[in-house]
Formats: C-alpha cells, sequence, structure tokens
C-alpha cells in the first residue's frame, strides 16, 4: 500500500515537470503572429480581397475591363455597377442610371440579363462600383470575366466606420494605385 | 564633506540606514520590474505579448500602474476597524525592510553584518502573517476574514519546514551568518549546497513558495474563491503595498535561497553582486514559471503536503545532516 503511494507520489512529481515543460516550450517558441497595429502580414499572395481592376498592359491608369456586363450579370449578390460611353457621346450620358446605387439591377440598363452591345465600337467606362457589404467573395465575377480584368486585391487591412465605406470605387482605386503621390484609396 | 559622509556610513548605524534607505528604493524598483516581468512571463507562456501598449513593449506600464494606484482614493469598509484596517498594509511591508538588512549581495555589499541574520530573517518575515491577520479581520469582511485564516494556518504549518531545511544547512556550515553559509560555498559549483543538500533545498523552494502566498499555494488570495482574499476591501496604495510587500518577500526568499544553496556571490568573470542578483532573479523566474503552470491546491492537500511529506523529509534530512555532521567530527 504505501509502496503503491510512493509510486503515486513520483508519478504526480513526474507529472509537475512535464508541465513545467509543456509551459517552458511555450515560453521559448517563436512568435507566428504579428503586432497588428505596428506590423503588418507580409505574405498575402492566398489572400482574397474584394476584388480589383486589372491595368492594361502599358497603361496603368485604363483598365483592362472591355465592359461586357458578365461580372455585372453573374453577382449572385448584385454588387458590382459599371457606367460606360461611347467616344461620340459625352461621359455618362450613354447608360445613365444615376440611381439607386444598393440595387443596381433596377436602374442599370445591361442588367437583366441583356447581352452586352453588339458592336466593337470602342467603350469608355466611367465608373466601376463593389458593394461590398453586399460581397460574398464567391468569385464567380473573377472567373467569368473573358479579359482577366477582375482579381482579388490583397487589401486585408479594409476597415470603415459606415456602410458607406464599403462602397468601393474600383476604377478611383486604380487610378490612385497608379499615380503616385497621391493618397491611395485603401491600403493594400 | 566626502570624508565626514564615509566617516558616517563606516559607523554601522549609519551603515544601516544607508542600507534601509537603498533597500526601499530597490524594494520599489524592484515591484514595479517584477510585475512587468510577471505579465510578460504570463503573457509568454499563454501566447500572448503581455503589457505592449504603453511605451515600447509596454514597458512604462508600471509606471501608468503606479500613477494609478497613487492616485485612487482609499476606502475603509463601514464597521471595519479602522486602526487595524490601516496598520495591516504597514505591518506587512515594514518588516521586509528590515529582511533586507543581513542578506550578503556581496562580502562587502550586506546592510548589517550580523552573527545570526538567518535568524532575524525568520523572525521578521512571519509578522507578516500577523499583517494578513489585521487585514482579514479589520476589513470586516468574510472573503478576507477566510483568507486571513487560511494565510495564518498556512505559514505556520509551512514555517516547520522551512526552518528544518535551513537548520540543515546551518548544522552543516554551523552558523547562522548569511555571509559565512555563503562563503562556505565558493569553491566553484560543486561546493554549493545546493549539491550537498538538495533535499533541503527542494523543502526549501516549496516552503518558501507557500510562504510568500504564491501560486499553486497562493490559497489566502485565491481570486476565484474568495474575491482576492485578505485585500478584498484595500484599494489604490494600500493594496499596492500589499504588492510589494508580496514581491519583496519573493526577493528575501530567493536572496536566501542563494545564499544558503546557490553560493551566494560565487561565479566567474563579473563581480559577486551581479552573480547574486543573477541567482537570486532566476529562483523568482522559477517562482512565476510556476505561478503559470500549475493549479491552486485545495487546502487539504496543501497541509497534506506540508505534514505528511516536507516536515517527515525535512526531519530525516535533518537527522542524517546531524549524524553525517557529528561523524565527520
Amino acid at each position: 500500500m504505501s509502496m503503491k503511494r510512493l509510486f503515486q507520489t513520483i508519478k504526480g512529481l513526474w507529472s509537475l515537470l512535464v508541465g513545467l515543460k509543456v509551459t517552458g516550450g511555450e515560453l521559448i517558441k517563436p512568435w507566428l503572429t504579428v503586432h497588428y497595429p505596428r506590423q503588418e502580414v507580409e505574405n498575402l499572395s492566398s489572400y482574397r480581397g474584394h476584388i480589383e481592376l486589372v491595368p492594361a498592359v502599358g497603361d496603368p491608369l485604363t483598365p483592362r475591363c472591355i465592359m461586357c456586363w458578365k461580372c455585372v450579370e453573374i453577382c449572385p449578390s448584385r454588387c458590382i455597377s459599371l457606367r460606360m460611353h461611347t467616344p461620340g457621346e459625352a461621359a455618362g450620358a450613354g447608360s445613365t442610371d444615376g440611381g439607386l446605387f444598393l440595387a443596381p439591377d433596377v436602374k442599370s440598363p445591361y442588367s437583366t440579363h441583356l447581352s452586352p452591345p453588339p458592336d466593337k465600337i470602342e467603350r469608355i467606362l466611367d465608373s466601376y462600383h463593389l458593394n461590398y457589404s453586399l460581397c460574398s467573395l464567391c468569385g464567380l465575377c473573377v472567373q467569368s470575366c473573358p479579359a482577366d480584368a477582375i482579381r482579388f486585391s490583397r487589401n486585408a487591412y479594409l476597415v470603415g466606420t459606415s456602410r458607406q465605406s464599403f462602397e468601393l470605387d474600383l476604377l478611383a482605386r486604380l487610378r490612385n494605385q497608379a499615380t503616385p503621390g497621391q493618397p491611395p484609396a485603401g491600403r493594400s | 564633506m566626502t570624508a565626514q559622509l564615509l566617516e558616517l556610513l563606516s559607523h554601522p548605524l549609519g551603515q544601516m540606514i544607508a542600507a534601509l534607505a537603498a533597500i526601499m528604493a530597490f524594494m520599489a524598483v524592484n515591484g514595479m520590474a517584477l510585475q512587468y516581468a510577471e505579465r510578460k512571463v504570463a503573457g509568454f507562456i499563454q501566447r500572448r505579448p503581455g503589457p505592449y501598449e504603453v511605451g515600447p513593449h509596454g514597458l512604462l506600464q508600471p509606471f501608468a500602474d503606479a500613477g494609478k494606484l497613487i492616485s485612487k482614493q482609499l476606502v475603509a469598509p463601514l464597521g471595519a476597524d479602522r486602526l487595524l484596517f490601516w496598520l495591516a498594509p504597514l505591518v506587512s511591508v515594514a518588516p521586509v525592510v528590515v529582511c533586507f538588512l543581513p542578506i550578503p549581495f556581496s562580502p562587502l555589499l550586506t546592510g548589517m553584518n550580523i552573527n545570526l541574520g538567518l535568524l532575524l530573517i525568520l523572525a521578521f518575515s512571519g509578522l507578516n502573517t500577523l499583517a494578513l491577520c489585521l487585514a482579514g479581520w479589520g476589513s470586516n469582511n468574510k472573503y478576507s476574514l477566510l483568507g486571513a485564516a487560511r494565510a495564518v494556518s498556512q505559514s505556520v504549518a509551512y514555517e516547520i519546514p522551512l526552518l528544518l531545511s535551513v537548520l540543515a544547512v546551518a548544522f552543516q556550515v554551523g552558523s547562522l551568518d548569511l555571509a559565512a553559509i555563503a562563503a562556505s560555498q565558493t569553491q566553484g559549483v560543486l561546493s554549493w549546497n545546493v549539491l550537498v543538500q538538495p533535499l533541503a533545498f527542494i523543502i526549501f523552494f516549496i516552503s518558501g513558495i507557500a510562504e510568500t502566498n504564491r501560486a499553486p499555494f497562493d490559497l489566502p488570495e485565491a481570486e476565484s474563491e474568495l474575491t482576492a482574499g485578505f485585500h478584498t476591501e484595500y484599494s489604490g496604495m494600500c493594496f499596492g503595498i500589499f504588492f510589494l510587500a508580496e514581491y519583496s518577500y519573493m526577493v528575501v526568499v530567493c536572496a536566501v535561497a542563494t545564499a544558503l544553496f546557490l553560493g551566494g556571490w560565487d561565479g566567474p568573470v563579473f563581480p559577486g553582486p551581479w552573480w547574486f542578483l543573477a541567482k537570486t532573479f532566476a529562483l523568482i523566474f522559477a517562482m512565476m514559471w510556476f505561478r503559470w503552470t500549475f493549479p491552486r491546491v485545495r487546502f487539504d492537500q496543501l497541509l497534506n503536503v506540508c505534514w505528511k511529506w516536507l516536515i517527515p523529509l525535512g526531519l530525516a534530512n535533518l537527522v542524517a545532516t546531524a549524524a553525517i555532521v557529528k561523524w565527520v567530527q
């Protein structure tokens, strides 16, 4: 009986050492996380932030977008809306919707499954808005884009204090990023 | 002027007063530094950064905390025994200053050279129990009273193995003078008492943790059961003083362990006091490590460990030491 107790005590003391080893190991393990406000994660290559426009080759100010409306139509959350005009028109005169941004399908002329304009005339993008508060990051727009004009941004640190701050003007963002010196629309 | 000052310092009383002033300054800095270290150790063990916002790496956090504690209002609860209530923190912190006096940081750097230094430390550290008792009784609060009752029974129980382990070393060296005991172990690591008396060291360290009310023996202030135990009702700097006393007692216990078992100031290259402080704070780190590793014991377990294991082992160790000392003579 007493031998059993002695054995149990030695086992208990050993378990204390094991506990010290566990906590001591945690004490000296290297950090895997960063102190966010002062440091930021650098490895964002696999991060899927909100979508952004890809600039055309050789012209960082112009998006690669061909305004085919496929992204607008395929989006299950209906969070993309864009405006364009042809060179003959004044900017914003061609396909004005001018109205409710939160429901782009109501006012946009091309959102009710109309096919995109068949002619090959040159089109100029006026605005490309993303309502990020509706977006579910499903990636269908990126997949369906025939010109590879949309990609996921690496904007991991997007914060806002209102719903409006998640209504992103991606065209302005593209131009801001292309023009050094101007404050960027969002960190990325 | 300098000559007069030196003459004043060469007098034992002048030396003691200078030592007391230095000790109080050390205690204040030590309290802040250890509080920071404790929170950092806790944080790192729990995979979080600990204090980080005030100053670089949270270095100014202790100053912010000290400022907060000092500026808070001191409130005595209704129905408290005001005299005892306000007396308790002072009774807690005053003896610990004396406890630092005989600690030999080096052969020269000793506050007071007396040949009964060990006895003085043991006697004055016992007063802390009285302070916790006063705090618990004076607060007019059931949690405080329960905490005080636990503190008393715990301290009474653990003082016995503590004394037994200290006595074994005293038998072996034949002195109660900490400086003499430390001086007997200056022939390298192999002469340190931790290798000669390993059992006494383990008993001393466990009892020391219990005497300073540190986890896993922190039953007098068990948060989950007694809110904060004996200092439940203390606000502001009164709590701060208890806190300071606790951390100073930690230093005293670890410094005595260093002098008794770890060779005191013995060490290569660097001057003696640095070695003494390094060993002391290494032991304090071990105490913090224990705190954030082991869960709090139950009260019956606490007393069982003391009465059924530490005291018999301490007695056996003492008897064996006495027999060997007698045989060698």
